[in-house]
């Protein structure tokens, strides 16, 4: 069994504050709780997280003025920002002082999830395999194919992108921005289903002539790839 | 009389004042010379006329002795309006002429008296006058002196009159430039006063007044003409401001409204757990349509306000262009609509990549939803360079945009389809224009097929200038 992911949450909302720590400890995420940005710096740098989820607007210390400080003193555990501020230039500047992710508000608690867990890197692939699996199905990154139980699959470009980044996040729900995001390059809102037409058509292609499904659907979230049959939690074998 | 108390205060005044000076100074100089001038004019004239006579007597007397000497100057004494002519004794009494008395002494040295003289000459009233003439003298050998001279009276007349008609002329110029002076500063302060009462009035809120002009093509209708536009400019923002307030509260209030109706409906009904569920579903799909309109607006604004221009790098177009077709290119299929693209590669320009990828997947997003269920489903985009400029469009072949109204789609909220039966914004024209104003480039709209009423299709063009190297 894994251990739990430990996040801490810089927030001065003390509303939103709670409502998200109640909503991680549903997801089984144990989270501390700063309200300003001199405790929450203090926090980060003497205690270890997973991750930190920092707002961009915060008293006594700016979120970023937090995030530059703690990357200037070593301290490289994943940052997600949240910000009412949602532009493109926004998010320029919040990755650029050392933030991993961007997530402007409003959002919805799923992405924050789906975000926190892909940064907390508990599950998924780790970053130096050159092969990723899940269950019958193997997608070679250095030769850029894609077999499922030895059968090569052909998969146009944008298509071994998408599936590649499924796999390296097997186990874990990614949602349409984080495709989009990650796969395209792209921050903007497409205003149709335009990845959920991509991934059905990855579906059908990895799906077709076998009998397990592998890509889930995730109801108001996103995308999953795991292997159902596997046991534990869905981890690809390490 | 506060009007001439303003009158007084204004630069013209001041302007006109020193020009007064200038001018009174200039125009004494001119007296003074133009007098003077013409004495020593006269004077020499005088002098000469005096030499030749004189040289004539001598000869005279060379020729014909004294008794001609004589009869010459006795006629040439006789003549109206003559000179002066003196004949005197070696001891200066005088023997004969036309002059009654001299300045005694005068006689004793041979050539020009010097300065000017009194004399007293018979006139034909025989009073005897005091002149004053200019004279010269001549010592005959017998010792006879013969003055021959000419009276200042006239050139000193002259004179006079030519200083008088020079202060009259000036005199009247200067009267004359002060009344002009006096009727243009008040027509030019009554023009300023217009203008300051019409901008009281616009400052006071009625945008839509505009600075009298006069219709001349002067400084001053320049000026009100450059005003004007800049009123005009202020007049469509101010408009269009309080448009986007209006659309605001109505395409905001809208969703609000019906999002707060589900709630109470979900609430009234005695539901079912799945009941609830399909309420709040619907609520937070209601409110995601609420943010991303808010979005969109901020995006709008932000970019309008220029604040992603710090986030200009050279952009590769044609990987752009390709990338964004290939993400709608299965939607379009699903949708039974064929995407093609025609893109050479290799153009760069210089723009932020998210926000050309934003643009471009708005008209790429509406040619799709105009599109679906037309008679010919195909949309192409097509990148190339037209003279000086980069050329992006997207060309439909839906219901098009009639050219009246594409204006209006490119305001915010302005949607073609009243009943709004298609989703979306109504800000995602307002957004490529923005967007392609903050690249100093431009939105252009045209029809596909040219001339057809119902199938005319819409082509959105994204003009961008060629960067420079």
């Amino acid at each position: 069994m894994v251990a739990r992911m430990k996040i801490l949450i810089i927030e001065d909302d003390l509303e939103a504050a709670a409502y998200l720590a109640k909503a991680f400890r549903e997801a089984g995420i144990v989270s501390d709780h700063a309200s300003d940005g001199e405790s929450g710096l203090f926090m980060a740098s003497e205690n270890t997280y997973d991750v930190l989820v920092i707002d961009r607007m915060l008293p006594r210390r700016d979120g970023l003025s937090v995030i530059s400080e703690l990357r200037r003193k070593a301290i490289h555990t994943p940052v997600l920002i949240l910000s009412a501020l949602g532009q493109v230039d926004d998010r320029v500047t919040g990755l650029r002082a050392g933030g991993d992710d961007y997530l402007p508000k409003p959002y919805a608690f799923n992405e924050l999830l789906a975000r926190v867990e892909v940064l907390g890197r508990r599950k998924g692939a780790p970053e130096q395999d050159m092969v990723y699996r899940v269950g019958d199905l193997e997608l070679d990154r250095l030769s850029h194919t894609v077999r499922r139980q030895g059968r090569e699959l052909l998969l146009q470009p944008r298509e071994f992108r998408l599936l590649e980044y499924l796999m390296k996040n097997a186990g874990q729900v990614v949602t349409r921005t984080m495709l989009l995001e990650n796969v395209w390059d792209y921050h903007f809102d497409p205003q149709t289903n335009v990845i959920d037409v991509h991934v059905s058509r990855l579906r059908s292609k990895i799906e077709k002539d076998f009998d397990l499904p592998l890509l889930r659907t995730v109801r108001g979230s996103g995308y999953m790839i795991k292997d159902e049959t596997a046991k534990g939690d869905g981890r690809p074998d390490a | 009389m506060s009007r001439l108390r303003v009158l007084l205060r204004t630069t013209a005044l001041r302007l006109s004042a020193l020009y007064l000076v200038l001018f009174a100074l200039c125009a004494a100089f001119l007296v003074f010379y133009v007098t003077a001038m013409s004495e020593r004019l006269l004077e020499q004239q005088t002098r000469d006329a005096v030499t030749a006579e004189v040289s004539q007597i001598d000869n005279v007397y060379a020729r014909g002795g004294v008794n001609a000497l004589l009869r010459t100057l006795e006629r040439r004494a006789r003549q109206p309006g003559a000179n002066l002519y003196v004949i005197a004794g070696p001891t200066g009494e005088i023997l004969a002429g036309n002059v009654a008395s001299l300045q005694p002494g005068l006689l004793d040295k041979e050539g020009w008296t010097g300065e000017a003289f009194r004399y007293q000459r018979y006139t034909d009233e025989s009073r005897k006058e005091t002149h004053v003439a200019l004279a010269h003298v001549l010592v005959l050998d017998n010792g006879l002196r013969i003055l021959v001279g000419r009276d200042l009276q006239e050139p000193e007349k002259f004179r006079v009159l030519v200083r008088q008609a020079l202060m009259v002329a000036l005199g009247i110029m200067g009267i004359g430039a002060l009344l002009i002076w006096f009727a243009i500063g008040r027509n030019a302060l009554k023009r300023i006063d217009r203008m300051s009462d019409a901008s009281t009035r616009i400052m006071a809120g009625d945008l839509s007044q505009r600075l009298p002009m006069s219709g001349s093509g002067d400084e001053f209708d320049r000026l009100s003409e450059s005003l004007n536009a800049m009123l005009g400019r202020i007049e469509k923002l101010n408009e269009g401001l309080r448009q986007v307030s209006d659309n605001i509260a109505h395409d905001l209030k809208t969703p609000l409204t019906r999002l707060r109706n589900k709630a109470e409906a979900a609430l009234a009904h005695k539901a079912t757990n799945s009941g609830y569920r399909a309420s709040l579903e619907e609520i937070i799909g209601e409110s995601d349509q609420l943010i991303r309109t808010f979005n969109a607006l901020l995006m709008i604004s932000r970019v309008e306000a220029g604040a992603a221009a710090a986030e200009m790098s050279d952009v590769d177009l044609s990987r752009s262009v390709a990338d964004c077709v290939e993400l709608y290119e299965p939607v379009a299929e699903d949708r039974a609509l064929t995407l093609e693209a025609d893109v050479p590669p290799d153009i760069h320009v210089s723009g932020n990549r998210e926000l050309i990828g934003q643009a471009l997947g708005n008209l790429i997003d509406n040619a799709i939803k105009y599109s679906e269920g037309g008679a010919n489903p195909s949309i192409r985009v097509t990148l190339a360079r037209r003279d000086d400029r980069i050329v992006l469009s997207v060309a439909d072949h839906g219901p098009g945009i009639p050219a009246d109204k594409r204006e209006d789609v490119v305001e915010r909220f302005v949607r073609l389809d009243e009943s709004r039966s298609k989703p979306g914004t109504g800000l995602g024209l307002s957004l490529v224009e923005a967007v392609m104003e903050m690249h100093q480039g431009s939105l252009e709209l045209d029809d596909t097929v040219p001339g057809s009423e119902n199938n005319r299709g819409l082509t959105a063009s994204m003009v961008f200038p060629t960067p420079s190297a």
